[in-house]
């Protein structure tokens, strides 16, 4: 009886196509991909209709978690040379009497995302580089009447940067009382018009609809 | 030429290669997997769209009497708890402290407070849609920013449509405003405002809840 002989390779499978769509699909995210923020707490948005897409620079983020802390952000998109961040802590050190140094100004400067812990801590969350301590001490900026940081804050931004925009970026779970307070604190400080961040839902309604 | 015949010759028995050597393309299929999956993970397709909101002047001065509204365009609007909402019409008077207004109950939903206010804003809304209608079947033909202008003309020239007063109870959440504000822009609601509530309002929309009062009688 005649050996079947069997194949000792395995069959090749020309990979090259696939190897060309991965390519093309992995260059497309690369270039159209805007790292989503990295938020120091998962902020779930409202929806609704409003198309207008969110201004890259000149921001002024307000962050209200779920659990009613508040965070801040300042963002000046791709424009570094004015160097807004170091110039607002330094003027938030000057009002609360912290005196900080260079590297913590740069500290500030570099870091990512909004940031919402007191003055009584921001030296510690400088120096402090790993992330879970950090979250430790993101406790929310203090709102109340007696300690209002976040109105400091907000005079601070504007006067180092008047052409800043007011965004508040709000979960949908956020409870009313701190939505009005950080709303009366805007209000106070002339903040007039602001933007609320939200996903887009497009409804269509007809006027058939209405006629019922 | 003279070349590769000269190789022929010298090979002899060697078989002339059909086809290009094949490389192991897996390492390279793998990395590129991992790289879409990191990239689709964290990459942000849809930006998040704003919502522009405008605030009035804060009214420093306490004895400042409100703005006078006619009573009968007011439609009180009231956030509540769980996701309801509670509407009364006109205005609470001084007398009336005793004997409060009750209170209808609706929703977030299209059949509940869009189909309301839809009711009450008819005649605006369809001037806006009517426009908006030749715009898109190319009837009248301007720009966007225009179209945006013409609109808003409407809506500061309209003279029936409600008065919303959107007061929000303390149990209500963010998601609450800003959808009510969303239904607003939905409905083409002209005149609309983010009002405190009142201590009577509390205590109304307690009463429809069913939950225990804690609203205090303000005093005057």
């Amino acid at each position: 009886m005649p050996k079947i002989k069997l194949p000792t390779k395995s069959p090749h499978i020309d990979m090259t196509p696939m190897v060309d769509l991965f390519s093309v699909v992995l260059m497309f995210l690369m270039l159209t991909a805007t790292m989503s923020p990295n938020d120091p707490a998962t902020v779930d948005t409202p929806n609704s209709i409003s198309e207008k897409p969110t201004p890259n620079f000149n921001t002024m983020t307000l962050l209200l978690s779920k659990d009613d802390r508040v965070f801040i952000n300042f963002d000046n998109g791709e424009d570094t040379t004015l160097k807004f961040r170091p110039k607002i802590l330094a003027e938030m050190g000057k009002r609360y009497n912290v005196e900080f140094t260079e590297t913590e100004l740069k500290e500030f400067e570099k870091f990512p995302s909004s940031m919402g812990v007191p003055m009584s801590k921001m030296k510690d969350f400088l120096a402090t580089k790993d992330t879970k301590a950090r979250a430790l001490l993101e406790t929310g900026i203090p709102i109340d009447s007696t300690d209002n940081q976040l109105a400091d804050w907000i005079l601070f931004t504007r006067q180092v940067n008047p052409n800043v925009q007011a965004c508040i970026k709000g979960d949908s779970k956020t409870s009313y009382p701190v939505v009005k307070k950080v709303l009366d604190i805007m209000q106070e400080k002339n903040v007039k018009q602001f933007n609320l961040i939200t996903n887009l839902d497009a409804v269509k309604i007809n006027l058939a609809e209405i006629q019922k | 030429m003279a070349e590769i015949i000269q190789e022929e010759k010298a090979g002899g028995k060697k078989k002339a290669k059909k086809h290009a050597p094949h490389i192991d393309m897996t390492p390279m299929v793998d990395l590129m997997c991992l790289l879409i999956t990191f990239f689709m993970l964290t990459s942000a397709l849809n930006k998040p769209k704003i919502m522009e909101i405008v605030l009035p002047e804060k009214q420093t001065d306490p004895n400042a009497a409100p703005p006078k509204i006619a009573a009968a365009r007011t439609l009180n609007v009231i956030l509540g708890p769980d996701n309801k909402i509670y509407i009364y019409h006109g205005v609470v008077k001084e007398e009336d402290y005793s004997n409060l207004p009750p209170l209808e109950e609706t929703d977030y939903s299209p059949t509940g407070i869009r189909k309301m206010l839809l009711e009450r804003n008819r005649a605006l809304f369809k001037k806006i849609d009517d426009v908006s209608n030749q715009v898109l079947t190319g009837k009248l033909v301007i720009s966007q920013d225009s179209l945006q202008a013409v609109k808003r003309q409407m809506k500061k020239d309209d003279g029936t449509g409600p008065i919303v007063l959107i007061k929000a109870y303390k149990k209500a959440n963010y998601g609450n405003v800003v959808d009510i504000l969303d239904e607003m822009n939905i409905c083409g609601v002209a005149h609309y405002m983010l009002v405190d509530i009142t201590w009577y309002e509390e205590k109304m929309v307690e009463t429809a809840a069913g939950i225990p009062s804690t609203a205090v009688v303000a005093k005057k």
